[in-house]
């Protein structure tokens, strides 16, 4: 080894033994037994728990999911209950939002619009991720002709923007309910989804464990079940919390054309269509179900934000 | 040629020379949610001008924290708490960013350990000199454009000119550290820190990088502080070592001073454990020759006659061969963009033996084809050609419950501890998963068995709980190890099980394995790049190259009497090799 | 880089074929007349349908019926509007006005999605961030046609500051207001994207060796950090291509534009199905090549992706 040959002295490099006292060498490799067994997924409720963001979001979602199942609790007057004479009316006692156009109640319209606003975010993400979740696992994890054939087909409906699609697809339709809105919806938002569960399966299936699985003679279905989704799963939660509110937003636009749901099914969507007319004028009926539209879907991304945050990976390292 | 007095010289004489880089008392800590965190905890270290000093240490030593705080490069959450870092007479630790980046580049260089991640893969390599000569001020314009190739040149990069445009990703692992090296060196500043520089790096490419270095760093006179995990590199590159343990420094002096007689119990421990190290001690033990050159590294404490005498066990009682190769091929086919297909031969026609009760080690660098070769032992990939029996019965074709009766006989330990556990199953799911898989056992008599295991292992039974996030690498490897052992496998197949280990661990885990081998009598096939390893474990090596097998002996063959070029060139290449005397 | 063009172009033919076929599946395939459907609750005259009918050549076989769309498509026909004009000649004096206002909105929200995305991301957890983070959020909560309303009405009405319909040959700075409107959501989401990007960027290895290197601060940050985090967005803008042509229609309904937007939002409103159709498949078109122009421009970004193997 390389030495010292210049013969000076060299304070500071002769041998120095540090004291046990003050050096104290622990076992090797000891297990930490103190503190309580964490998986992942407790961790990252223990994060989420701890944010401001996570329980305004999560209250403000509690209130709209109950407000959209029992909008009969919050409103009294019924939101049919409409008189030309209070056309466009200011706000009153017991009517705190003013009149529609038609008279009706906003106050009313708007709670009684949430149910089907709601309905419909939650039903297409359900769709969306149930079919986009399972193609896309199936398509990473048995690559092939599988996955070639699926990822051609997502890219063609990929290549049509969803309203744009659900414009056209809408407009020939024999019946439109939440359920078939949402399912045209679906029908072209799947393969996002399906794009990002296909990733995360990939990375998942090039993982040692499930080599391990696989060399344990577990079979490649249960390997995909039970190992590689719980694995792979977390991004695809957070885009289903955000698309939730997309949804929603989508809906109001195909409603503002006069093209998503009847009038005869009450939603904010019809409600802003029918309040176009007198926006120069009285704005407030077209705004204010805009603006609830606007809490709720904040909630969603709020939400998903929280959610994304938590289950990131890195985010957890630095933690 | 050492002072054995500590009593520091206060009066300036012209017999002391004034050290180029003095740390006294330092302390960094980082912010998390629990409050700051203490990672160097109070050190001391002293550099000459022309000197290397390494750091050696565990992770979470605080070695590479160290390094960190002397160039200013601490990440976002860390923060310099007490001492100072005294550089030219300046104090670093006082110095803002401005000041730092006047000194960066020009007075104290960097090497970082990852070439790939620390070369920014959208702009090209010659851009990426450019600008670091550029903002040194050593050239500007064309010059700067002239010195670029220079670099590169001295790099080892004969077409430079042509090559200037290309991108990090077309270069190899090698050709892009001695950028990286040629970058940290371009101002020819007096201190260059090298942090793991070749740790990334294939073990004969590390040699020659470290010779690179220290060619280069002997021209210009550089100081170098070098920061590592292994000992033997440490005593083989720099003349002063600085021992870290948990933050602080248990010991520290000239390198044989410190191999020899280490005084500190950890450092004792290490000294002991280290593979490169031990290896020496162990072969100069079988080949009957105290060392060459009179060094007699400390070995007190050491598994070395344990592994000794468990070795001679083995080789009286080995007998036939469980598993035989012959003549096995795998040609990969990968499929490019669009309709092209491309062959890689990963494996080469290659026959060996496995004996029952014994250790094989299958050594090998990168792209040698080893792992493909446990992958296709272990049923995972299909064969191109050629067969592989096990205990007599040829495995072609094996499927259903046959096959299945072959995993519970043949297990794998993979190497890396953060991905061979499912991270959303707690260990004791973890362990009892084989036994589920194979249905073997009520509830209860699993739950015994798991018991069973962990106590094999030497994990506590309240581990069960846990999952694997919560757990350090070592003990990950043995939650490895005990679903391993679950089935009761005949053999295991070890696919470079401990190389992410740390020194200490990889020794407990090492000494684990032998032990259970003797317990359980089982088969290993060892599969590794490090041949220091190879000579503490293995009875068997077989050395592997390019898809083919270049040596197949008796590891004291191997070690005392090579003949092959390549085998050699790995046996050069372990660090330590060549510690030479001091003058 | 040339032959990674020719690749990605060839891979962006089965895909033309592919949407333009499902369009045309979804409209004409669906069970029960597709003529009546398309018109709703506005049958027009008898004739019309008859001549309609004709044109789409209802009475041939299904695919016939594509093929000869797609004949007619690369032979410049796209079909006719509600009210006889051919839809390539409304196109070509729509498609410019809505080329502005979408070039007009990418540079808004390119421009000042990523200044504020990059300061924020090099302040992460301060104020600046926090803020940055809530006014996204809002943005993307509240519906384009909302912030057009009320950007319309503040500006347009309350202030007098801009006009609140555009003429007919929408000059650029006309369009200032509808293309911020236009720009709302995307710039959102292009702030979220660099935010996140720069912060990561910024603990990258490789910003540390050139902030060893002895680089100052700033050219770290702006020829490291912020080059590589623009690799996500230019992906981004891929994507939004597709939500900037939905907003179109809206944007230009509510400023009265004559755009394509504004044709498909008139045609929607007064129920003209088959116009709605015609207009839908061509942007779908532009979509897919405007998607290959960013490929492209992912490469250029990227060089990891053209040398690929």
């Amino acid at each position: 080894m390389p030495s010292n040959n210049t013969g000076r002295h060299r304070p500071g490099q002769d041998h120095y033994i540090a004291s046990l006292a003050e050096t104290p060498v622990a076992e090797i490799d000891q297990v930490d037994e103190t503190g309580k067994a964490r998986s992942t997924w407790a961790d990252a409720w223990e994060s989420m728990r701890r944010r401001p963001m996570f329980w305004i979001s999560s209250v403000l979602i509690l209130i709209i999911v109950l407000v959209a199942a029992f909008p009969g609790l919050f409103a009294t007057y019924s939101p049919t209950e409409c008189y030309l004479k209070f056309s466009n009316g200011d706000p009153q006692a017991g009517h705190p939002l003013g009149f529609t156009r038609q008279g009706c109640d906003v106050y009313s319209r708007i709670i009684f619009g949430t149910q089907a606003s709601v309905t419909i975010g939650l039903l297409t993400t359900i769709m969306v991720t149930l079919f986009g979740g399972i193609i896309g696992a199936l398509a990473g994890f048995y690559g092939g002709l599988l996955d070639s054939f699926v990822s051609r087909i997502g890219d063609v409906f990929f290549a049509i923007p969803t309203v744009l699609g659900a414009i056209v697809v809408i407009s020939v339709i024999p019946v439109r309910d939440a359920l078939s809105v949402s399912f045209v919806l679906a029908l072209f938002a799947w393969p996002q989804i399906a794009r990002i569960m296909r990733g995360s399966v990939l990375s998942a299936r090039n993982s040692d464990y499930v080599m391990a699985s696989a060399a344990l003679g577990v079979s490649r279905f249960t390997t995909l079940v039970r190992h590689v989704i719980p694995n792979a799963i977390a991004p695809v939660i957070v885009i289903a919390t955000v698309s939730l509110g997309i949804f929603i937003v989508a809906e109001a636009t195909l409603g503002f054309l006069g093209i998503g749901l009847p009038s005869t099914i009450m939603s904010w969507g019809n409600d802003i269509n029918q309040a176009r007319v007198s926006v120069r004028t009285h704005p407030q009926t077209l705004l204010l179900p805009s603006a609830a539209l606007s809490i709720t879907v904040l909630a969603f991304l709020m939400f998903g934000d929280v959610v994304r945050d938590a289950l990131d990976p890195e985010a957890r390292a630095r933690r | 040629m050492t002072n054995p007095e500590t009593v520091s010289v206060t009066s300036s004489s012209a017999n002391e020379e004034t050290p180029l880089l003095r740390i006294r008392g330092l302390e960094v800590g980082f912010e998390t949610q629990r409050g700051v965190v203490p990672a160097v905890r109070g050190i001391d270290l002293t550099l000459y001008q022309g000197q290397t000093l390494a750091i050696v240490g565990e992770s979470g030593s605080g070695k590479s924290t160290t390094a960190q705080a002397v160039i200013g490069l601490l990440p976002g959450t860390g923060k310099v708490l007490g001492g100072s870092i005294e550089f030219e007479g300046n104090d670093l630790t006082k110095f803002s960013d401005a000041q730092f980046s006047e000194v960066r580049g020009s007075q104290i260089g960097y090497v970082p350990q990852d070439p790939m991640s620390n070369l920014n893969p959208v702009w090209s390599i010659g851009f990426q000199v450019e600008e670091a000569i550029k903002a040194n001020g050593i050239a500007q314009g064309k010059e700067a454009r002239q010195r670029t190739i220079e670099v590169l040149k001295e790099a080892g990069l004969s077409d430079a000119a042509d090559r200037l445009r290309q991108f990090p990703h077309q270069f190899s692992g090698g050709m892009r550290q001695r950028v990286l090296i040629g970058i940290g060196l371009s101002a020819r500043p007096k201190l260059l820190i090298a942090d793991e520089p070749t740790s990334a790096l294939d073990v004969t490419v590390q040699r020659q990088i470290l010779d690179h270095l220290e060619t280069l760093t002997r021209d210009y006179g550089t100081s170098v502080l070098f920061i590592t995990h292994d000992l033997g590199l440490a005593a083989e590159r720099a003349e002063q070592l600085v021992v870290m343990y948990k933050g602080k420094v248990v010991e520290s002096g000239p390198s044989r001073t410190i191999l020899e007689d280490p005084q500190h119990p950890y450092t004792q421990r290490l000294v002991a454990a280290a593979p490169s190290l031990a290896s020496r001690r162990i072969q100069s033990i079988k080949s009957h020759k105290s060392s060459d050159n009179d060094l007699h590294i400390f070995g007190q404490g050491s598994l070395d006659d344990a592994l000794i005498a468990r070795a001679a066990s083995r080789e009286s009682a080995a007998t036939t061969d469980l598993i035989k190769v012959n003549n096995i091929t795998k040609v990969y086919e990968i499929r490019k963009q669009g309709f092209r297909k491309d062959k890689l031969l990963a494996v080469n026609d290659i026959s060996f033996g496995v004996k029952k009760g014994t250790t094989t080690a299958l050594v090998g660098e990168s792209g040698s084809g080893k792992s493909t070769v446990a992958k296709l032992i272990l049923q995972l990939e299909s064969l191109t050609s050629g067969s592989i029996e096990f205990d007599g019965v040829d495995l072609a074709g094996i499927k259903g419950q046959e096959l299945l009766n072959f995993r519970r006989r043949v297990q794998p330990v993979f190497q890396d501890p953060y991905g061979s556990l499912d991270p959303q199953y707690s260990v004791g799911n973890t362990i009892a998963e084989p036994l589920l898989a194979h249905r073997v056992g009520t509830p209860k008599e699993r739950f015994t068995r798991v018991s069973e295991l962990l106590d094999q292992v030497s994990l506590p039974q309240a581990t069960r709980h846990r999952y694997p996030g919560e757990l350090s690498g070592g003990q990950r490897q043995r939650v490895a190890i005990a679903r391993a052992l679950a089935l009761k496998p005949d053999v295991l197949v070890l696919d470079e099980a401990v190389s992410a280990l740390d020194v200490l661990v990889q020794g407990q885990v090492l000494n684990l394995l032998t032990e259970l081998q003797s317990e359980l009598d089982l088969t290993y096939l060892f599969i590794t790049h490090d041949l220091a390893v190879v000579r503490l474990v293995a009875d068997n090596v077989c050395v592997m190259q390019g898809g083919r097998i270049v040596e197949a002996a008796t590891t004291d063959e191997v070690f005392e009497n090579s003949r092959n070029p390549y085998t050699q060139e790995l046996l050069e290449a372990i660090p330590g090799a060549n510690i030479k005397l001091g003058a | 880089m040339l032959w990674y063009a020719g690749k990605r172009f060839l891979q962006m033919i089965p895909v033309f074929f592919g949407a333009t076929f499902l369009i045309y599946f979804m409209v004409f395939a669906v069970p029960g007349d597709p003529i009546a459907a398309l018109y709703g609750d506005h049958p027009p005259a008898p004739g019309v349908i008859e001549a309609i009918r004709a044109e789409y050549n209802l009475d041939k076989p299904f695919i016939v019926q594509y093929l000869l769309y797609i004949g007619g498509l690369f032979q410049g026909d796209l079909g006719t509007t509600f009210s006889g004009r051919s839809v390539t000649d409304v196109m070509a004096q729509a498609f410019p006005i809505t080329a502005r206002l979408a070039l007009l909105a990418l540079a808004i929200e390119a421009f000042f999605g990523i200044f504020v995305g990059l300061v924020a991301g090099l302040r992460k957890g301060k104020l600046f961030d926090a803020s940055a983070l809530v006014i996204s959020l809002l943005l993307i909560s509240v519906p384009t046609f909302v912030v057009g309303f009320v950007l319309q009405f503040i500006f347009g009405i309350q202030l007098g500051w801009a006009r609140t319909t555009v003429s007919g040959d929408a000059p650029w700075g006309e369009l200032i207001l509808p293309a911020i409107v236009l720009a709302s959501v995307s710039f959102a989401y292009i702030v979220r994207l660099t935010r996140a990007s720069v912060a990561d960027n910024l603990g990258a290895d490789f910003v540390r060796t050139a902030t060893a290197k002895g680089l100052s601060r700033r050219r770290v940050v702006t020829v490291h950090v912020l080059r590589n985090s623009l690799v996500p967005v230019v992906t981004y803008l891929g994507v939004d291509i597709g939500s900037l042509m939905v907003g179109a229609i809206v944007t230009e309904g509510i400023f009265n534009i004559n755009g394509v937007g504004g044709t498909v939002y008139r045609a929607i409103t007064l129920g003209e199905g088959p116009t709605v159709v015609s207009f839908v498949a061509v942007m779908v078109i532009i979509f897919v090549l405007a998607n290959l122009l960013v490929d492209l421009l992912y490469a250029a970004l990227d060089p990891r992706i053209r040398y690929a193997k």
